[in-house]
């Protein structure tokens, strides 16, 4: 793993709503190596999205606004930048692949005129150069007769090929960071198996750094070197990848890795299920925001949100219980 | 008709084909073969997994099952009586027994009514219950999914996703029906609360004694839950066995690469595994392939897969699989 790319800091994120104010990320810290493939973890409204959204400024605002942090990037704070300056980053050095490559592409323009667009607009190509790119990416990452195919529309390429389509657009400008923002949730499991093999396949080639995020313990298993388990906004555990599935540390990812069912497994057993559901935060909690979920709370969890700290090598973890030996 | 008593729903050579209309005056064109031929039964207690990747089928086999389709040709035998032949008011009575769960909890339930008037819905279709009656029903029942009775003036958007699956769970249950086809009911919930779901079925089977087809494309959750698992392949069944069975010794090539691309939440274990990578997409129902359905992406193909249609074949006691080279 090389320099840092990317650190953030004390992140924040609020979105205005109707009923109140909702703190979408509450303060995330993390860092991002050259070449290292960072896998974020969490259920649905825990702020995983809007935390890499926040780093790219893609927020919708209003209703949503960055409140504090930084966002280092070579030097440079992503969340100070005028917008001319942000343009520049996304798409070209930073790159997204959304969730459903369906409602991303323009149905009404081609994959050629859609694939020309970055490189046009950021590498300075003219249209003869961007195509024979658009061409040489199709190729990449893994679709046949790339030159009759760019005159096509996206309908007329499948879940999985648009998926891929997605991808060489990302990497059309040769991104140092790629976001990948559950870009096999909306797969089936055999498309799902080819999309992760070619982003790792792309990764070894390119040397880019990933950022994948998932709410699937099982696909972060097989592709990223570390993870970071996000629950109400905040991280509440982060290791790299072996030592998360041999020792978790937090109740919420123990619950999350006991309610699998495991394909090898010999027995039936029971899963075992978090009760209650996922908060969503109208204050800044002043409590562990997983405490009321929690199976090995003690009373010190009401009285204070619990920060994260440093319990092994890289391995961080906000909790005031050590669920392995009862409470610290 | 069905020797062993212990059967309760025998599908035979079922057939859904959805014709494809084109042109200014409609003509039929073509027809999506949807379901082409599947056969199975389903015993009293046990819980049948179906799984198969999108457009294989699985939730058509389901449909056509309690009639929700008309099925284009075959038979549906519950307790002797083929529901393919009944006409429509004793079908609708049979309908007590045949109950569904859905995929999506947000489309399945009507924005418009409260959790007692969807609960108590079925009970007032069938004059079970009336006025009060309903009320204690509804209550019973919300208790036994474990929501709070009290909610029952409520509407479905103040529920969350885990919450709204145990109401559609409910409304299923209201009339004691014997026989449930789940269809994905946990694909559209968290991880937290699919466990909670899950757990729920396992619960309700055990109390009621119910018995469940459930259809999914998360193998291991249907590993987990099913006591046997049937394979879908573009509209055929490829391979059928006991749930430990299917997953210790696959038979066919596709669930061999089915089963391999399951991500597992075990780093060490999923460096060590091989890979099966399929190429290519599932190939269209309109035009589905000669022979095999599946020698476009199998890996292990020859030249008499293109020509003949594997036949369905018993390899060992209770696994059956329709490969020619198994």
């Amino acid at each position: 793993m090389g320099e840092q790319l990317i650190d953030v800091q004390n992140l924040e994120t609020h979105f205005k709503t109707p009923d109140g104010i909702v703190h979408a990320v509450n303060g995330v810290s993390f860092n991002l190596k050259e070449g290292e493939t960072l896998g974020v973890v969490g259920e649905s409204g825990c702020g995983k999205s809007v935390t890499m959204l926040s780093c790219l400024r893609l927020i919708p605002s209003p209703p949503g606004k960055i409140v504090a942090g930084k966002a280092i990037f070579r030097g440079k704070d992503l969340l100070k930048m005028d917008s001319e300056e942000i343009r520049q980053i996304r798409g070209g050095q930073i790159s997204m692949v959304f969730q459903d490559p369906m409602t991303s592409l323009n149905p009404v323009m081609t994959i050629g005129k859609q694939m020309a667009e970055p490189l046009m607009l950021h590498l300075n190509m003219n249209a003869e150069q961007a195509r024979n790119r658009s061409i040489e990416l199709l190729g990449m990452v893994g679709i046949p007769n790339a030159a009759d195919r760019l005159k096509e529309y996206p309908h007329q390429y499948s879940g999985g090929m648009r998926q891929r389509v997605m991808i060489a657009m990302a990497l059309s400008c040769n991104p140092q960071i790629l976001i990948a923002d559950e870009p096999t949730t909306a797969l089936d499991v055999t498309i799902q198996a080819q999309i992760v093999e070619l982003v790792k396949r792309l990764r070894d080639e390119l040397g880019m750094a990933i950022i994948w995020i998932t709410h699937d313990l099982g696909v972060v298993a097989s592709i990223a070197h570390r993870v970071m388990v996000m629950y109400g906004g905040y991280i509440i555990e982060e290791a790299n990848v072996k030592d998360l599935y041999v020792d978790p540390r937090h109740p919420y990812t123990l619950g999350l890795l006991g309610s699998l069912p495991l394909i090898h497994e010999e027995t039936h057993k029971k899963l075992f299920s978090i009760e209650g559901m996922p908060p969503v935060l109208y204050q800044k909690p002043t409590s562990c925001p997983f405490a009321p979920r929690c199976t090995y709370a003690i009373e010190h969890c009401w009285k204070e949100n619990p920060p994260l700290e440093t319990v092994g090598e890289g391995h961080r973890v906000a909790c005031w219980v050590d669920p392995m030996k009862g409470s610290k | 008709m069905t020797a062993d008593n212990n059967i309760l729903l025998k599908v035979e050579n079922l057939v859904m084909h959805f014709p494809i209309y084109r042109g200014v005056f409609r003509r039929q064109v073509g027809v999506v073969h949807a379901v082409d031929g599947v056969s199975f039964d389903i015993k009293k207690g046990e819980t049948l997994g179906l799984v198969g990747e999108s457009g294989c089928g699985k939730s058509t086999t389901g449909r056509s099952i309690l009639q929700l389709y008309k099925p284009t040709a075959g038979s549906v035998y519950f307790k002797d009586t083929n529901l393919v032949k009944l006409r429509p008011e004793p079908m609708r009575m049979m309908r007590r027994e045949l109950q569904m769960i859905f995929q999506d909890p947000y489309a399945s339930l009507n924005p418009r009514m409260t959790v007692r008037d969807i609960v108590g819905e079925p009970l007032m279709a069938f004059g079970e219950a009336s006025g009060k009656q309903i009320d204690e029903r509804v209550a019973s029942l919300l208790d036994l999914v474990k929501l709070n009775p009290d909610f029952s003036g409520r509407y479905p958007h103040e529920f969350s996703g885990g919450q709204r699956q145990r109401i559609g769970v409910a409304r299923a249950l209201a009339l004691n029906p014997s026989f449930i086809v789940c269809d994905e009911p946990i694909s559209a919930l968290d991880v937290s609360i699919q466990a909670q779901v899950v757990n729920l079925l396992e619960e309700l089977q055990e109390r009621l004694n119910l018995t469940y087809l459930f259809i999914a494309h998360d193998l291991s959750m249907v590993r987990h839950i099913s006591n046997r698992v049937a394979v879908m392949y573009l509209g055929i069944i490829v391979e059928l066995a006991d749930r430990s069975d299917l997953y210790k010794n696959p038979l066919h090539p596709y669930t061999q690469a089915l089963l391999s691309a399951i991500p597992v939440a075990d780093p060490v274990y999923s460096e060590q595994r091989r890979r099966i990578i399929l190429e290519g997409d599932v190939p269209s129902p309109v035009n589905p392939p000669s022979g095999c359905r599946f020698r476009t992406r199998c890996p292990i193909a020859v030249e008499k897969c293109a020509q003949m249609v594997p036949e369905w074949r018993e390899l060992q006691p209770g696994h059956f699989v329709a490969c020619h080279l198994a």
